[in-house]
């Protein structure tokens, strides 16, 4: 998405990105950058919570007019609960757990070698 | 086996962990630039039609298992009425910590809605666009964006709202 960003900013056409994964849309660079420390998947706010979406979307029209240089990054001030474990647990590799993890990337190699035989994209 | 060294989470760090754990030798290369395109606001806010992109796809989309690229094309959807459901469970969002049933969550029409009622927006555009997350950065830059360009000239966007799950 970061890279559809920079090709509609310099095609002249203002962009905001609104997004979770600080570190992926800070390293390709993009010219505005609300970011929402949340776990991926509700950038815009927390599920339902209608009034943080409100908000949220509106941190990001402030930055449409504000900003004035590149990789402006702005942080929303939202908190995702008080619990931040869900930082700690995704994708993260148990090492408990690591040979069952080599065998299912084999199997996925696997499957992925299966459909370029046929001729599919993986 | 690592510590955070910073208060978010570094998604290139975890997931490049996460591949080498599956046996994957080369680490993903994300895309990196030390240039950056800035495109100034041209008018006032209050008069622009703002467009809203996604990564989702559009319900009903079945994913091959191990297919990233569920939905192969840039699509569109309108926003009135804005769907109820879209098709996500091919991407990589948090499945363990949240859930994405409530589309407003990363589509957000109704708040935009509001922003046109208050007058702090001029319109919203009549249609959402979906981009394919893609594996490959060449399909991206040259077949993706430069479709969401067009669509969006199409529906004289003035500016454009982003939102990647």
């Amino acid at each position: 998405m970061s890279l559809v960003a920079r090709q509609l900013e310099a095609a002249g056409l203002p962009t905001v990105v609104i997004g979770s994964a600080r570190d992926i849309v800070e390293e390709c660079g993009v010219a505005r950058f609300l970011f929402s420390d949340f776990p991926l998947g509700n950038p815009c706010g927390v599920p339902y919570d209608r009034a943080m979406q409100r908000a949220i979307v509106g941190h990001a029209l402030d930055l449409l007019e504000t900003a004035t240089l590149p990789r402006t990054t702005v942080q929303s001030p939202f908190r995702w609960s008080d619990d931040a474990s869900w930082k700690e647990r995704y994708a993260r590799v148990d090492p408990a757990r690591t040979e069952g993890l080599r065998e299912a990337g084999e199997a996925r190699r696997a499957a992925q070698a299966r459909t370029k035989e046929k001729g599919g994209s993986a | 086996m690592t510590t955070a060294h910073r208060t978010f989470v570094s998604y290139i760090d975890r997931t490049r962990e996460f591949y080498a754990a599956l046996g994957y030798e080369r680490p993903y290369q994300w895309a990196h630039h030390e240039e950056v395109p800035f495109a100034p606001l041209a008018k006032p806010l209050a008069t622009c039609r703002v467009a809203v992109v996604t990564t989702a796809s559009p319900p009903g989309t079945h994913a091959r298992p191990g297919s990233l690229r569920a939905g192969k094309a840039v699509w569109s959807g309108p926003v009135d009425p804005a769907p109820e459901r879209l098709f996500t469970d091919h991407l990589s969002w948090d499945k363990e910590a949240t859930h994405t049933e409530d589309v407003e969550s990363f589509l957000p029409l109704a708040a935009l809605g509001s922003f046109v009622a208050s007058g702090r927006i001029g319109s919203v555009a009549p249609r959402f666009h979906g981009v394919p997350t893609d594996y490959s950065q060449r399909r991206n830059v040259e077949e993706d964006a430069p479709e969401i360009l067009r669509r969006l000239r199409e529906d004289a966007a003035d500016v454009a709202l982003l939102v990647p799950l």
